[in-house]
C-alpha cells in the first residue's frame, strides 16, 4: 500500500473514472478530481501522498492539485483511518435534539476520543459540521449511510452490528 | 397548497413511472413542444420565484443577465450543496422525489440553452447521488434526456457532482471552482457567473428548490403561481424544522402563513414539546439572526410576524430576522443560548476558507472568545470584543460567508446579552451539569 506499483484502480473503476472524465469539455478533466478521490477513498480507505499521486497521473496534474484539494474539503481523510469511519455532527441543531449525551456514550463505547481509532482498527471517530439531516438529528455517517435519529440505544446497536 | 411535495409520499414516487402518473414531466413535454425557452423564462419572470437557497434574489431577473454569445456554450448548474446548518429541505426532497429536481433541471435548462448541466451535491450525500443518477438513467431511457429530446431537437446532458465536504461550496463562485476540480475559493465579483462561469462560460447556479419549482410555473403559468403566497412573497417554501417541537421535518407552506400558526398549528409543527416553552427561534439557517419568543411571533409594531421574506426582516436585524434558506431551528427554555451560539462560531471557524483576513482570523477569535465563556473563563469585556470582531467581520470579505458569521453572534448578544454576562459573572454555575439561565419576568421562564 505504500508502494506506488501497487496503487491501481481495479479495471472496472478506471472504466468508470473514464466515464466520469468524460462529463466535462476536452482538457477540463481536472474536474473529475473530487469524484475520483472519494473513488479513491472508497478504495483504499484513505488518500495518502501514493494514491493522491496516482490520481494526479490520472488526470494529468499536478500532483501539488491533488494535495491541496484534498486537504481543503473535510471528506478526505489524510491519515490512516478504521474500518468504519463514523462522523458525528456537532453543530447546534443536533445538540438540541441530545446529540452531545448521544456522542459521549459513542466515545465512552469505543473508548476513544474524537479523532482516534480503536486499537482493533475497526473504528474512527471523527466530529463533523452540519450534514443536512437537522429535523433527524442526533445524526452520524458511516460512509454513505446515515444513522439519524440517534439515541444511546442504537449507537449500541449499530455498534455492536459493526462488530461482528 | 403543495407544488413540490404534493406527491412526495406516493408509494414509489422515485420511479419514473409512477411519477409519469401522478404528472410528472408534463411540464418538460410543454415547454419543449410548445414554449420557445424565453416564453419559459418570461413565466418564472411573471412568477415573482425568489431563489430558495437563501438570497431571495428573483429567479427570472438572473436568468435574464446569462450572457448569449454565439459559440459560447451556456450551463446551469443546480447548487444541492445545502450545508447551512438547520436546513435539509433539498435533502428531503432530492432523496423523496429525485424526478421532481430533474424535471426541473430540463425545463430551466431549455430556457437557458444549456446543453450540459451539473447537480452540484454536498459529497457527504452520496447516497442520495446514488438516486438522482438512477433517476437520470431512467429519465434517458424515456428520451427525456441525450438528444433530440422528445423529438424536439433539443439536447441534454445532466450529470451529478460529488463536493468534498465544504460549506463555503455553496456560496456558487465557489461551487463553480470546486466544479473545475479545485479549492473552494470564493471569486472575486464582477466577473458575475452570468458572464464567467463555468469554465469561463456563461453559467447560471439555482437552487434545487428554486429549480424544482419550474415545473409547476410552466404547467400553470407564472401569474397561477404570483397568487400563492403574500405580496413578492410568491409561491410555497420548503421549511426544514428542527429542534424542540413535537414534530421536527421537512413541510411545504404557502408563504404569509403567521409564524405563530407555523410553530403550533398541527398541521404543522405541532407545538412546543410537552411541558416546555418557546424560547427563541433561527428562522433561516444559522447565519440570520435568532430571535426571542416574543419577537418572533410579533413584529415591535405587535403585528403577527409571518413566514414570508418581508415580514421576518420587519424591524431590520435591530428586531427583525431574515427568511433565508428556511432553516427554522426552534428552542425551548432548556437551550443555552451561548453554548448554541458556540457551535454555530465552531461552524464558521471550521468553514471559513481562509481567503480574507477579517474572516480566516474573525471566525477563529470568535470561536476562542465564545470557547472561553461556555467554559467558564469568560472575561468581562469579551462581549463587547465579540461584537467589536463581529462588525469588523461583516461586509469585508470577498462572499457572505463573513456576514454569515457574524450575524448569528451579534444578534445572540442583541437578544440574550444577560444570558452571556450570566455566564461570566457566575462561571460555577454557569457550567454546573444541565444548568440553563432563567430570564426574571421573561414569557419562556420558568
Amino acid at each position: 500500500m505504500t508502494n506506488t506499483q501497487t496503487i491501481q484502480f481495479p479495471a472496472s473503476t478506471l472504466e468508470k473514472v473514464h466515464e466520469i472524465i468524460k462529463r466535462y469539455p476536452e482538457g477540463k478533466q481536472k474536474s473529475a478530481l473530487l469524484p475520483i478521490l472519494h473513488l479513491a477513498q472508497a478504495e483504499w480507505k484513505w488518500c495518502s501522498p501514493e494514491v493522491m499521486d496516482y490520481v494526479a497521473s490520472l488526470l494529468s496534474i499536478k500532483p501539488i492539485e491533488v494535495y491541496e484539494v484534498a486537504s481543503f474539503y473535510t471528506m478526505f481523510h489524510l491519515e490512516p483511518v478504521g474500518n468504519h469511519v463514523i462522523e458525528y455532527c456537532r453543530t447546534g441543531p443536533c445538540c438540541l435534539m441530545g446529540g452531545v449525551e448521544v456522542y459521549d456514550h459513542l466515545k465512552s463505547k469505543l473508548g476513544i476520543e474524537t479523532g482516534e481509532t480503536t486499537a482493533d482498527g475497526k473504528f474512527t471517530i471523527k466530529e463533523v459540521e452540519c450534514l443536512a439531516a437537522c429535523g433527524w438529528g442526533p445524526v452520524f455517517q458511516i460512509r454513505e449511510k446515515y444513522y439519524m435519529n440517534l439515541t444511546t440505544q442504537k449507537v449500541d446497536e449499530i455498534i455492536e452490528e459493526l462488530s461482528k | 397548497m403543495k407544488i413540490l411535495t404534493e406527491h412526495i409520499d406516493v408509494q414509489g414516487i422515485e420511479t419514473i413511472d409512477v411519477f409519469r402518473k401522478n404528472g410528472g414531466y408534463a411540464a418538460v413535454e410543454k415547454a419543449l413542444k410548445k414554449m420557445t425557452p424565453d416564453e419559459v423564462t418570461e413565466e418564472v419572470k411573471k412568477s415573482g420565484l425568489r431563489g430558495r437557497g437563501g438570497a431571495g434574489f428573483p429567479m427570472g431577473m438572473k436568468w435574464s443577465f446569462l450572457a448569449k454569445p454565439e459559440g459560447v456554450p451556456r450551463y446551469l448548474v443546480c447548487n444541492a450543496d445545502e450545508s447551512e446548518p438547520g436546513t435539509f429541505k433539498d435533502h428531503y426532497l432530492m432523496m423523496k422525489s429525485p424526478h421532481t429536481l430533474i424535471e426541473g433541471m430540463i425545463v430551466s435548462s431549455y430556457a437557458l440553452g444549456a446543453n450540459t448541466s451539473y447537480i452540484y451535491i454536498r459529497g457527504e450525500l452520496m447516497y442520495v447521488a446514488t438516486i438522482l443518477e438512477k433517476a437520470i438513467q431512467e429519465a434517458k431511457d424515456k428520451g427525456l434526456l441525450g438528444k433530440n429530446i422528445l423529438g424536439s431537437g433539443y439536447d441534454l446532458e445532466l450529470y451529478v457532482q460529488l463536493g468534498g465536504g465544504a460549506y463555503i461550496c455553496g456560496e456558487e463562485t465557489a461551487l463553480l471552482e470546486s466544479l473545475e476540480g479545485k479549492r473552494g475559493n470564493p471569486r472575486n465579483k464582477p466577473p458575475f457567473p452570468a458572464v464567467k462561469g463555468l469554465w469561463q462560460c456563461p453559467t447560471v447556479v439555482n437552487n434545487v428548490e428554486s429549480i424544482a419549482a419550474t415545473s409547476w410555473i410552466v404547467n400553470n403559468g407564472g401569474d397561477e403561481y404570483a397568487k400563492i403566497g403574500i405580496g413578492r412573497s410568491t409561491g410555497t417554501k420548503l421549511i426544514s424544522v428542527s429542534g424542540h417541537v413535537r414534530k421536527p421535518g421537512v413541510y411545504e407552506l404557502p408563504l404569509g402563513i403567521t409564524v405563530e400558526d407555523f410553530i403550533y398549528a398541527d398541521e404543522w409543527c405541532g407545538g412546543i414539546r410537552d411541558g416546555h416553552k418557546l424560547k427563541a427561534v433561527v428562522a433561516g439557517g444559522s447565519s440570520v439572526p435568532i430571535l426571542p419568543a416574543e419577537l418572533i411571533l410579533k413584529t415591535t409594531n405587535g403585528e403577527n410576524r409571518l413566514m414570508s421574506y418581508e415580514s421576518l426582516s420587519d424591524g431590520g436585524f435591530a428586531t427583525g430576522t431574515m427568511l433565508g434558506s428556511g432553516g427554522f431551528v426552534v428552542m425551548d427554555e432548556t437551550t443555552c443560548i451561548v453554548h448554541n451560539t458556540l457551535t454555530f462560531g465552531r461552524f464558521y471557524h471550521h468553514e471559513s476558507c481562509g481567503q480574507c483576513s477579517p474572516c480566516r482570523e474573525g471566525t477563529g477569535w470568535m470561536d476562542k472568545v465564545l470557547h472561553r465563556i461556555e467554559h467558564g473563563k469568560g472575561r468581562q469585556e469579551d462581549i463587547d470584543l465579540l461584537v467589536d470582531v463581529a462588525k469588523k467581520i461583516e461586509g469585508n470579505t470577498i462572499c457572505p460567508l463573513g456576514d454569515a458569521a457574524a450575524w448569528p453572534v451579534a444578534a445572540a448578544i442583541r437578544h440574550f446579552r444577560d444570558e452571556f454576562e450570566w455566564h461570566i459573572n457566575h462561571p460555577e454555575k454557569a457550567t454546573a451539569k444541565g444548568a440553563v439561565f432563567m430570564r426574571e419576568g421573561a414569557s419562556w421562564s420558568l
